[in-house]
């Protein structure tokens, strides 16, 4: 874990770069291949350069593997992105364009290629016909060579890159189809509410480098012995918890604790590397015991490092634009807004464990805010009718339950969730995509219903990503979910009790089953209701002119088809995956999981390990409970939906005006977007109006004030040179008129004459000054 | 090529005024005319990249200026004790002098036959000689990072035997990192925009020309001088012809914009001119021979003098000898002086309100020369002026500076969310990212330098593009109200590409240059000013939003009917390759500079190095010390 123990490996950087090379091929010369070749050509660049940079990762990971636990770390240096002040002490900084592959990043590039190049296979169907599938392939190449970047990023500024990379492919795919004016006000949206998010990146990395370079300057055996604090009571835990109960226990000798010995702090100081800033443990003490605006330094760093988090990752109160971001191509929002770009945040969390694992507040914040996103955005999700909006605020709320695993300090499960989400929910966006196309375009789930009859592939893959996610074991959802349920009940680093906040997610694991199983039943089951209605307009004669102006062009639906096997095939594995999944770290069963995460969280298990004792029954039981409330929510919907899933919402339920209401702000989301409208938005605009106004209004009055009175000057010059000066000294009279000319030359604002006057005043008044001194 | 190297700097500066007298003199047809113009501008362009590449980088910069803060400290004092030694030993050197009531001249010369001078032993003598040597003028080019320094006495003349009127200037060009990346960018922009005129400007193209020549002139050799009376002909050089291209080959109220713009800046070189004649005889050296009998500025030909407006004499060998102005401290005086000139041309807050109007009645290659070059005249003067020459003044006054430059950030960006006319839009954007400049530079951290110079050269690459952006589509369709279009993006997608291409470049997103900057001046402000970094950080959600929303009204949705109608006249056909021309050497550079920033910030680090160490350092003490000693 230190900078002389990291092996280079020079390939890392082909992983982000093959996705680029594709973005720019298709970005340049993809409109003239598309027009020449057709779509092929597009689609296979794409395609084979996420490919190439999977088997680049796939080849890194394998030799990550084959490396001893305690050296697992990669790193390929490319060069220096700015190195500034090593002539002084004070702030300096030496950031480097490097990528450095460890265990958690392995995982994450690994989701990243494979995921994103199923998905890059599935879009070759989805998009197919599309004018601008050259610019959608570059996009998403664009996209992956970003996300690459953020996860692979050795240091805080080229996670940077990343971050905001991310965040502007996501921009430009969310407004893919710009014509359409509210698909491009989401694009928008989704950029700005996530530069909010930026401004606490920035703030957290501005503060934090701070601290560190105020504490740098700290006599050395201050440091030194705050170090040795550290390690010593890290290497108390081990001695007594070994690593991880299930990990192979080890003794740390003599070597192992030199091998954590201080770093060279001429070597580590000014650099931003995740790895030199995690090894810099006595400094890190010393800013935990600081405080900064009445809260612990660290605290108020991480929080912003969170609210950064919250922005990318859809967060309370951040995430209203992800629901929004909807309306880019489906591919996308399987790929950016399920599997990966959203949970940057959480990646990011998990990056950053030295520095939450220090502070209990923020570990807090993190976890809270998680659970409450979790309940609320299931709850949103209970009653929205466009399948991908449902699906959306599942992501949202799924993402809380990754918060609450890396904010009780279950990292490695948190991490775990992401990974099993991003093969669950890219399933089910992606079944959507296929079930959006064969019903020609529709999203609304009340026109939806008996696609199992005419989609099987989409049907089956569909249902088990469903039961996935509504964590049936021995599923990959019920195993991470599980996992993170378990973790936050005997957690005890937050400073809310960890049983109160496992009964909020206890909760929404009951709503997760209640929505996704209402969304399965109103899609799969029973008859198609556009089908049944185009056909009972035929019977009725309506012609199709008139009926097309009324509906958003749809035509009516003839029939439905099953998607091409560029989209089943996807789709097929991905459901394959969440079968599997779980097994790397089930219940009870497996560890592997745990145990491949182990070393980068190594740093902070004695901090957050405290964990109450609680033996196994207990987490048995608690398993069984979890199983249990997800059968609740399923039996509960299939009582509802099951008969009668025309109907959105149960009658009965819309009959009593009480639960009406309930149901009215749950469609509404609560109103969220129209008051950040009310309160942000429109203050905004009209506070920028008044700046506008008070610029032309004021500064520019205070300037162009000059003109009259300079020009009144000159006007009672004028007289004083025509009355007094003519009247008195009538020999001068002829002269005078001469001068009085002149100047009212000045007046007709010939700048030259300005500026000889100015020019020629300055000089004699100068010099006379000089003079007297 | 030895001829070259020697005189790079003068041929790149007067490369376009000799252009301008060709067209005068020779040229007939308007074709002739634009051709010398662009050649005019290509020489100082290959030569400025020529420049940027043979500067030595790496070249060897006094290892004192490359000190830990204790060791700073060290220094500090030791040169305190020296000069403090060096005033008492004048001063009884001086009474000694008195005492005897003997001719100054006879006491030099008895110290130069005896090798001692009365009074005082020869050690004595030589601890003086060797306390200055670091003032040795032949060791300063080095030492700051100064190459391709040219220089000559140019006059040195005593008016009317007057012994205060005597002035002494010289022509005096010389390059840091700084300056260099300056120049480039002033070359660049300045070739671009012979391009950028080509076809849109129709009426006295040969007095255009000249005029934009001469333009050229005058900022190139305001990034070269190096002598304060040099940097202020050329600043007025530089004034003029931009009155006449904004006067009369401007928009409808160009005669209004013209005439405040000159005035403006006039009025801030008016207060330079008055700062620079006190700077010229409030200068006293800090080297000191016996021989000649007072401190003593040395000229290029070896003549010693007791005022100069060699700047680094000024800012690296010279105490201010005047205790006070106008009741002030002499320094801090002087520094709100040329400070308030420079301001001006920044623009900073309240001073901008000229930009705006300028920028809407200029034609394009002119908005594009006054924000990517002029602008960073006002910060690079700063840099090059109030840092090294008031040490001690700068760091009193950065809290202001701070506090000014996030206003200019927030102020810029609620203005420019505000405006209607795109080009306005784009003129307030540029006050709101000149503020990065000054936070930057405020804060005196080495990343808020280099991040504040590389601004300066980002910015000038971004905006430019941006003015550019701008003038294509006024060309097609003769307004700029944001507005009259919608749904451009469907018929002017090259057009689109590189506005949301420029657009994200002035939002400074990571990988294109604008980030690498931004980002530094953020680091390093915030290590001295947090709550103003954090303030001006918010700048980044506003500019993020009125850039947005502009792509979205004027490029995004449906085409409205307008733009049909536009197109139906003719008017809107796609980017042509000559504008592409224009806009793609800009673009390349964001993006490479953007992952590579290395070879522009290699640059500022020998010339930087002094300064930060200079200003941070600086308490101020040495000027008191010597006047109190000197003064009795």
């Amino acid at each position: 874990m230190h900078a002389t123990s990291d092996l280079a490996h020079e390939t890392l950087r082909l992983i982000p770069l093959l996705p680029l090379i594709g973005a720019a091929l298709n970005g340049f010369f993809g409109f003239h291949l598309q027009r020449r070749f057709g779509e092929r050509p597009v689609g296979l660049i794409a395609v084979f350069a996420s490919l190439g940079a999977f088997a680049v990762a796939v080849a890194a990971v394998a030799r990550l593997a084959g490396l001893p636990v305690d050296s697992r770390s990669l790193v390929d240096h490319v060069w220096t992105l700015f190195d500034v002040g090593q002539y002084l002490d004070m702030g300096e900084l030496h950031v480097n364009l490097a990528f450095h592959l460890d265990p958690l990043s392995a995982v994450m590039v690994l989701v990243v290629t494979g995921v994103g190049s199923l998905i890059h296979i599935y879009s070759m169907g989805y998009m197919h016909g599309d004018k601008s599938y050259w610019r959608f392939f570059s996009y998403l190449n664009l996209f992956m060579f970003a996300m690459l970047l953020l996860v692979l990023g050795d240091n805080f500024i080229v996670m940077f890159f990343g971050w905001e990379g991310v965040g502007l492919c996501s921009y430009l795919l969310i407004g893919f189809w710009y014509s359409n004016r509210d698909y491009a006000k989401a694009g928008m949206k989704a950029f700005v509410v996530n530069r909010v998010g930026d401004f606490g990146f920035l703030a957290g990395l501005l503060t934090l480098v701070w601290g560190l370079s105020d504490v740098a300057r700290q006599p050395q055996e201050k440091i030194r012995s705050a170090h040795a604090a550290v390690i010593a009571a890290e290497v108390r835990f081990d001695a007594h918890h070994g690593v991880n109960a299930h990990v192979k226990k080890k003794t740390y000798d003599a070597k192992a604790i030199t091998a954590r010995s201080m770093p060279d702090h001429r070597v580590v100081a000014g650099s931003l590397a995740f790895r030199t800033l995690e090894s810099r443990k006595g400094e890190l003490e010393i800013l935990r015991q600081r405080k900064l605006l009445g809260l612990g330094f660290l605290t108020i760093v991480c929080i912003c490092f969170f609210i950064g988090a919250c922005g990318k990752s859809a967060q309370i109160p951040l995430y209203t634009w992800l629901p929004d971001a909807m309306a880019g191509p489906t591919p996308v929002s399987a790929l950016i807004h399920a599997a990966t770009m959203v949970t940057a945040g959480v990646y990011m969390v998990a990056r950053l464990n030295f520095l939450f694992a220090l502070s209990n507040g923020a570990m807090t914040v993190v976890t809270v805010v998680g659970a409450l996103t979790a309940l609320f955005a299931a709850t949103i999700g209970f009653f929205q009718y466009d399948i991908k909006k449902v699906l959306a605020y599942s992501t949202v709320s799924q993402l809380g339950f990754m918060f609450m695993g890396v904010g009780s300090g279950a990292f490695a499960m948190g991490i775990f969730h992401l990974m099993t989400h991003a093969f669950f929910k890219a399933c089910l966006f992606l079944g959507a995509g296929s079930i959006i196309l064969g019903m020609h375009h529709r999203q609304d789930m009340r026109e939806m219903g008996g696609i199992k009859k005419y989609m099987k592939a989409t049907w089956l893959t569909f249902l088990v990503a469903t039961v996935t996610i509504a964590g049936i074991p021995p599923l990959a959802g019920f195993a991470s979910k599980d996992e993170i349920l378990w973790n936050l009940f005997r957690n005890a680093n937050t400073i809310v009790p960890g049983e109160l906040i496992w009964a909020i997610a206890w909760l929404t694991a009951g709503c997760t089953a209640f929505y996704m199983f209402r969304l399965y039943y109103m899609t799969f089951t029973g008859d198609n209701r556009a089908l049944a209605a185009s056909k009972h307009a035929e019977a009725h004669g309506h012609g199709h002119d008139a009926h097309d102006a009324h509906s958003d062009g749809h035509h009516a639906l003839t029939e439905i088809h099953e998607s091409p096997k560029t989209m089943t095939i996807p789709l097929m594995i991905l459901a394959g995956l969440s079968l599997v999944a779980g097994f790397f770290q089930m219940p009870f069963v497996t560890h592997f999981f745990d145990a491949w995460m182990e070393p980068v969280f190594r740093g902070t298990a004695h901090l957050v390990q405290n964990h109450k004792p609680y033996g196994h029954g207990i987490e048995a039981g608690l398993a069984i409970a979890s199983v249990a409330i997800a059968l609740v929510g399923i039996l509960v919907v299939a009582r509802r939906f099951y008969k009668d899933n025309a109907s959105s919402v149960p009658a009965r339920m819309l009959a009593n005006p009480r639960w009406a209401a309930v149901h009215r702000v749950l469609h509404n989301k609560y109103y969220v977007d129209e008051a950040y409208d009310a309160a942000v938005v429109r203050p905004t605009v009209q506070a920028t109006e008044a700046f506008a106004r008070f610029d032309l209004r004021v500064i520019d009055f205070l300037v162009n004030m000059w003109s009259p009175i300079g020009r009144f000057f000159a006007w009672v010059h004028g007289l004083a040179d025509k009355y007094v000066v003519d009247g008195l000294v009538d020999a001068l009279a002829n002269g005078t008129i001469a001068a009085g000319r002149k100047l009212k030359t000045v007046q007709t604002g010939r700048i030259q004459n300005y500026a000889l006057g100015v020019l020629v005043g300055v000089v004699a008044l100068s010099l006379a000054l000089v003079a007297v001194l | 090529m030895d001829f070259l190297n020697e005189h790079l700097l003068s041929i790149m500066v007067f490369a376009p005024v000799v252009g301008m007298a060709v067209i005068w003199l020779v040229a007939k047809s308007d074709n002739v005319v634009k051709w010398i113009a662009a050649v005019a501008t290509a020489v100082p362009l290959v030569l400025a990249v020529y420049l940027f590449n043979t500067y030595d980088r790496k070249a060897e910069v006094d290892p004192t200026l490359s000190l830990s803060p204790a060791k700073i400290d060290e220094v500090r004092s030791k040169n305190q004790k020296a000069i403090i030694d060096y005033a008492m030993k004048y001063n009884a050197w001086a009474a000694e002098v008195r005492r005897r009531g003997e001719d100054a001249a006879a006491l030099r010369l008895e110290g130069d036959e005896k090798g001692n001078v009365v009074g005082i032993p020869a050690e004595t003598v030589r601890a003086w000689y060797q306390s200055t040597a670091s003032h040795d003028p032949a060791k300063w080019d080095k030492r700051h990072g100064l190459q391709f320094v040219e220089r000559a006495v140019w006059f040195n003349v005593q008016i009317a035997g007057l012994s205060w009127a005597k002035f002494n200037v010289e022509y005096f060009v010389g390059v840091d990192g700084t300056s260099i990346a300056m120049i480039l960018l002033t070359a660049l922009i300045s070739f671009i925009c012979i391009f950028a005129s080509w076809e849109n400007i129709k009426k006295h193209i040969k007095g255009y020309f000249c005029m934009f020549l001469l333009l050229e002139t005058g900022m190139m050799g305001v990034f070269c001088a190096l002598d304060f009376f040099l940097f202020f002909i050329f600043w007025d050089v530089m004034l003029l012809p931009m009155y006449f291209l904004i006067g009369v080959w401007g928009g409808p109220r160009k005669e209004y914009a013209a005439i405040k713009f000159f005035l403006y800046t006039f009025a801030g070189g008016v207060l330079m001119l008055l700062a620079m004649i006190a700077i010229y005889y409030g200068s006293q050296s800090t080297s000191f021979d016996p021989r000649y009998g007072q401190p003593f500025f040395k000229l290029a030909d070896g003549s010693l003098v007791q005022h100069t407006f060699n700047l680094m004499d000024l800012a690296y060998a010279n105490s201010w000898s005047t205790a006070s102005l106008l009741g002030m401290d002499f320094a801090k005086v002087i520094w709100v002086a040329l400070f308030i000139g420079f301001a001006i041309k920044i623009p900073m807050f309240p001073f901008h309100t000229w930009l705006p109007d300028a920028h809407v009645e200029a034609p394009t290659a002119i908005s594009v020369i006054l924000a990517g070059i002029l602008l960073k005249m006002g910060t690079y003067g700063i840099f090059r002026m109030n840092f090294p020459l008031f040490a001690e003044a700068t760091k009193w006054a950065s809290g202001a500076m701070v506090v000014f430059g996030a206003i200019n950030i927030l102020y810029g960006a609620f203005c420019a969310m505000a405006q209607k006319d795109l080009k306005k839009l784009v003129a307030y954007s540029s006050i709101s990212h000149m503020g990065f400049c000054l936070l930057g530079m405020a804060a005196v951290t080495p990343a808020g330098m280099n991040g504040a110079m590389f601004q300066m050269f980002n910015h000038g690459c971004i905006t430019a593009m941006l003015f550019l952006l701008v003038g294509v589509i006024y060309d097609r369709v003769h307004h700029r109200q944001i507005e009259g279009f919608g749904g451009l993006a469907s018929k002017m997608p090259v057009y689109t590409a590189f506005t949301g291409f420029a657009f994200f470049a002035a939002m400074g997103l990571p990988g294109l240059s604008g980030f690498i900057s931004e980002a530094l001046v953020f680091l390093g402000a915030f290590q001295e000013f947090q709550l103003a970094t954090v303030l001006s950080a918010i700048g980044i959600i506003i500019t993020a939003a009125y850039l947005l929303w502009t792509i979205q009204r004027m490029f995004l949705g449906p085409v409205t009917d307008r733009v049909l109608a536009y197109e139906k006249e003719g008017h809107l056909h796609e980017i042509n390759l000559r504008e592409v021309g224009t806009l793609a050497p800009l673009a390349v550079m964001v993006i490479v500079f953007g992952f590579y920033p290395a070879p522009v910030l290699d640059l500022f680090k020998s010339g930087m190095q002094g300064l930060t160490t200079l200003v941070a350092s600086s308490t101020g003490i040495m000027p008191n010390v010597v006047l109190a000693a000197v003064g009795g």
